[in-house]
């Protein structure tokens, strides 16, 4: 019998470990709840609220993100041009910082002693403790994720299919709509769930910014903080689950989009 | 009728540099260089699809250096077919329908003569993915000339595709332009091509033309020793002319006239260049003894190259010539050509 190298042995080690290591808690976590305790709380008029609320402001945060970051995604997959490393560290930085530290730095330009605070304010828009501050902070959050993967959907198509589009006689805008967009729409669409998600998960920024109205995560903690791990585990059981959906999606859409190409 | 007046392009990797040609109408016009010569950004600067940094281009009447290149008329085919690949075969050769104002029953009527034209009935429904080369170079053509443009332009449209299709798409091209008034610009690195395609052509080498004139012009009398050896003539020897002869380390080679220049370039093409174990007893006015160095087989022809001194000329033979005439490497030959044959710039 052929024997194997010992890295092969670490390679499958290394595997164990982590498949336990993240399986572990997330299995424990799923089964802890009682089955009666799982339908008392989503038959909670507040649980449903607020995971409700956590998945049409992380919705809105996708949408939001469409809507502005495509034109900047596609621009930044066409042009080249200076300060354009910067341009895309810049989109990275929400990445980096500290999730608490979003959400203080998004209060300290929404008080009245900054001129856009002074603006909100005269049009009635108020950040803290409310939906519009939420989904603020998550679109603060998820925008890095959704434009970067529009933008590589982007550069995946030839720039020569928009050339000869142009020259049938289609502007800018046509060629954008009827070759571009398509031709990208499966990436478009897995960064706009790559954002969802980001955003459903978010705590630490909303938690500054509105701990009321209650996104799902900030009553996971709350629960949990009052009245201990048991009770926290059934929202977590829900939110969860909700979560994995999100995450089976994307990985159909991408497993589909590779057996195609 | 085109016309291209001083036009500079600056890319960061490609660049033309004063560029002047003149196409007429319904000619077909094919552009020579080899790789990385700029033939395919001068395709593109016609179609505004690069900036230009000066110079005009003008297609018919209207001067177009300004205007984008959906308002040019032009259409564009490339070598790698560039298939919107989310459309079917027939929703991509009607693309350019929904941009232009061509009524119901005369759309239908330009379809249907492409269709038939180029034998593309029983693709409609399928998607470019499952096509081959020489299909999706028919389809990129329909696509390409439903708009009824003033002018197709073809970026090396037979280079990615197999002998067999290149002859198909070589015929369409043909045929095409036959029936249709419009000007094609071919853009191609191969000189045989031009040759069965074109009237007129252009060579250009390093962002600059080289040579333009009929293709037979360009073929016979190259100006420079770039076209020369781009269009096959392999004997390009510099020389220094005295009388009508042009001496080369002791050779010297009757040119037939008298030439205005003291230093230049002989080119002579190879299938002029005779070869015998004999001196031969003709009109030919240049006769040399040297030595076979070297013999390459070409397919249907041999290349013989001769050593005469220090000068090497190269005879390009058939099978037959060559053993019947026992050439081998090493052996003493005459090399002989006409006086008429020596092209000098």
């Amino acid at each position: 019998m052929k024997t194997r190298e010992l890295f092969f042995w670490v390679m499958i080690a290394s595997a164990v470990i982590i498949m336990a290591f993240i399986l572990l808690p997330m299995i424990q976590l799923m089964t802890a709840p009682s089955l009666p305790m799982l339908k008392k709380t989503i038959r909670e008029r507040d649980v449903l609220q607020s995971i409700w609320l956590s998945i049409y402001t992380a919705g809105l945060a996708s949408l939001i993100s469409f809507v502005l970051g495509t034109p900047l995604a596609y621009l930044l997959s066409r042009a080249q041009f200076r300060g354009k490393g910067l341009i895309e560290s810049i989109i990275d930085l929400p990445i980096v910082i500290p999730h608490p530290v979003v959400g203080i730095a998004i209060l300290s330009i929404a008080g009245r002693g900054h001129w856009v605070g002074q603006i909100l304010s005269w049009l009635g828009v108020r950040i803290m403790g409310s939906v519009t501050g939420i989904v603020t902070v998550l679109t603060f959050v998820g925008l890095p994720f959704y434009i970067n993967a529009a933008k590589e959907g982007f550069e995946a198509v030839s720039p020569r299919l928009e050339k000869v589009s142009r020259s049938l006689g289609a502007s800018m805008l046509s060629t954008f709509f009827r070759i571009t967009f398509p031709l990208a729409s499966r990436s478009i669409l897995v960064g706009a769930i790559m954002c969802l998600a980001r955003a459903v998960s978010e705590f630490g920024a909303v938690v500054i910014v509105a701990y009321h109205p209650m996104i799902a995560p900030v009553m996971i903690y709350e629960r949990f903080e009052a009245y201990g791990l048991k009770y926290s585990q059934p929202v977590a059981f829900w939110l969860v689950a909700l979560c994995l959906i999100l995450f089976l999606l994307l990985r159909m859409l991408t497993l589909y989009r590779k057996k195609r190409s | 009728m085109i016309r291209i007046k001083n036009l500079n392009v600056d890319l960061e990797e490609f660049f033309l540099e004063d560029i002047n040609i003149s196409i007429d109408e319904n000619q077909f016009f094919i552009l020579m260089g080899p790789t990385g010569a700029g033939k395919t950004v001068l395709l593109e600067a016609i179609a505004g699809l690069v900036p230009v940094k000066s110079g005009r281009i003008i297609i018919g009447k209207r001067d177009v250096t300004r205007l984008p290149p959906e308002k040019r008329g032009i259409s564009i085919v490339y070598q790698d077919y560039a298939l919107f690949p989310h459309l079917t075969v027939l929703d991509n050769i009607i693309y350019g329908l929904h941009f232009h104002r061509v009524k119901k029953d005369e759309q239908k009527r330009r379809s249907e003569a492409l269709i038939q034209q180029l034998n593309l009935r029983h693709l409609l429904h399928r998607y470019p993915g499952t096509l081959s080369g020489g299909e999706l170079q028919r389809v990129a053509l329909a696509r390409a000339l439903i708009i009824h443009p003033d002018v197709l332009l073809l970026d090396e449209p037979l280079s990615a595709l197999d002998p067999a299709f290149r002859e198909e798409i070589r015929d369409a091209l043909n045929r095409l332009h036959r029936l249709s008034n419009i000007t094609f610009i071919m853009v191609t690195h191969d000189f045989a091509e031009a040759l069965s395609l074109a009237q007129q052509a252009a060579v250009i080498n390093n962002g600059r033309i080289e040579q333009t004139g009929t293709i037979e012009e360009i073929f016979r009398c190259p100006v420079s020793r770039f076209v020369a050896e781009f269009v096959g003539m392999k004997n390009c020897i510099p020389v220094r002319f005295n009388g009508t002869n042009a001496a080369v380390e002791g050779l010297e080679i009757e040119t037939g006239r008298e030439w205005a220049k003291e230093g230049g370039y002989i080119a002579v093409r190879p299938e002029d260049v005779v070869i015998s174990r004999r001196p031969l007893h003709s009109s030919m006015r240049n006769s040399f003894q040297g030595k076979v160095t070297c013999v390459r087989d070409r397919g249907f022809f041999y290349e013989v190259v001769v050593r005469v001194g220090d000068t090497a000329f190269t005879s390009l033979i058939t099978k037959g010539a060559l053993l019947d005439l026992g050439i081998q490497e090493g052996i003493m030959v005459w090399v002989s050509f006409k006086a008429t044959a020596v092209h000098v710039f």
